[in-house]
């Protein structure tokens, strides 16, 4: 009988792989060392990339010398044991101040939240603070109400003339969305009770995606890249697409036709595994959204970050070398990041319109 | 510097590594993913050059799916490599 591996082959793999990992582990023992010094004043790559696609309780914009220009944004919590409600500026928690008998923790497991100064926790508090990507998702909804609200008093003004303006801007998206997305996906007949709810989400998705890649305030913030907002948007997907369902649909994933009684009677199998899919879809649809934007930010910040890295390592002048370099990628990949939004919008989209139209499939 | 110590800091090393071995094999999945796709779609197009509005929405359709499990495997990483 042949022996498929070698012996020795084997011997020296896991040898090679022990020695590798035990390599590795001694940069990680010096990564500990390190961080300290990086703290008392050199740059910190994943502190800063981190910094820029979490929330926070202000809006950064620049830091000009050792002064921090930023926005201070609301604060607004409820102590549940003292029943009573506080709203304050950010402002008052800078720099780990304590107000009220609240502050911001630096470090430990609440790291970047509220907590009560004197328990360390904030199991108390319910935190409703307008965060940085409250106010941007504010911020683009006021947005979308404009511009949505204008184009159609504009064609109640203008009935049956060519579009001007806005219009003829947005009117290209909108039927997109409809002829290309709606329509096939769940038939034209239904299709109308769906579209507000598809329009938005598409408009939704791309507007806070293309402010995403802005820098400067208002845009900037890392909204779609955040997992509560996409897990939102799932989950309503999830509950319309649960709640148009006919009888044929739930009987196709309960009692499925044409499938042998012991699949599905002293042990349920395929009810099981056909109950798994309805909650894997709209829980890929929230990772792909998420994944697909933090990851762009990720990146950009990662390549600029690079240039403030080698400047530490080797010197002002390597710093403006590779600035060159980074810069070009950075425009090049923002590039892409605007291709990204539309495809995630579009993607996000048509798979919801697809999930309503198979729940509303009448049996043949 | 007790066994247990080192031990542990092998463990962190070993994570770190998984994580970059990792977000490599989802990169190469992705790759290939799309790579068929794409060759298959131009292969299309150049068989029928009038289809090509029909052939580059569905290839992009199914470039967006791929790379959704794609990711998948990245956020795994990421939280090998932060956690």
């Amino acid at each position: 009988m042949k022996k498929i591996i070698r012996e020795s082959t084997l011997k020296y793999t896991i040898s090679f792989i022990g020695i590798i990992a035990m390599i590795f582990s001694t940069f990680a023992l010096h990564a500990e060392e390190e961080k300290i010094g990086k703290e008392e004043g050199g740059f910190n790559a994943g502190e800063m990339i981190f910094e820029h696609v979490l929330d926070s309780h202000e809006w950064h914009i620049m830091t000009i010398g050792d002064h921090h220009v930023s926005i201070p944004l609301p604060v607004i919590i409820y102590d549940k044991e003292e029943g009573g409600l506080h709203i304050f500026s950010s402002s008052h928690l800078a720099h780990g101040h304590v107000y009220k008998g609240y502050k911001i923790a630096l470090d430990g497991d609440y790291e970047g939240k509220i907590v009560k100064a004197a328990g360390g926790t904030n199991e108390e508090i319910i935190d409703l603070s307008i965060t940085k990507t409250v106010f941007a998702i504010m911020f683009s909804a006021v947005l979308m109400l404009w511009m949505f609200i204008s184009i159609a008093n504009s064609y109640k003004k203008r009935k049956d003339k060519a579009p001007k303006g806005l219009q003829s801007f947005l009117e290209p998206l909108i039927l997109f969305v409809r002829d290309d997305v709606a329509k096939p996906a769940i038939g034209s007949r239904e299709y109308m009770r769906f579209m507000p709810y598809l329009l938005t989400i598409f408009f939704f998705i791309v507007i806070n995606n293309l402010l995403g890649i802005i820098p400067i305030f208002p845009g900037g913030s890392n909204v779609n890249g955040n997992i509560g907002v996409t897990f939102v948007m799932a989950a309503l997907t999830f509950i319309i697409t649960s709640s148009v369902g006919t009888k044929d649909y739930w009987m196709h994933i309960i009692n499925m036709p044409g499938v042998p009684w012991w699949l599905k009677f002293p042990i349920p199998l395929m009810p099981i595994v056909e109950l798994v899919g309805v909650f894997t879809k709209p829980i890929v649809l929230m990772i792909r959204l998420f994944a697909n934007i933090l990851a762009g930010h990720i990146v950009i910040l990662g390549f600029m970050a690079m240039i403030f890295i080698f400047a530490n390592l080797f010197g002002a002048v390597a710093g403006y070398g590779v600035s060159v370099v980074s810069v070009a990628f950075s425009v090049f990949l923002s590039l892409l990041e605007i291709l990204v939004a539309f495809i995630q919008a579009y993607v996000f989209t048509l798979l919801s319109a697809l999930y309503f139209g198979m729940a509303m499939e009448k049996h043949h | 510097m007790s066994t247990l110590s080192i031990l542990l800091e092998i463990g962190e090393g070993l994570a770190k590594m998984g994580a970059g071995v990792g977000a490599g094999l989802a990169a190469i999945g992705a790759g290939i993913g799309i790579g068929q796709i794409g060759g298959k779609a131009v292969e299309g197009i150049a068989r029928q050059p009038e289809a090509v509005g029909d052939i580059r929405s569905n290839m992009i359709i199914a470039a967006a799916l791929v790379e959704g499990v794609a990711f998948f495997g990245i956020v795994i990483s990421l939280l090998a490599l932060v956690l």
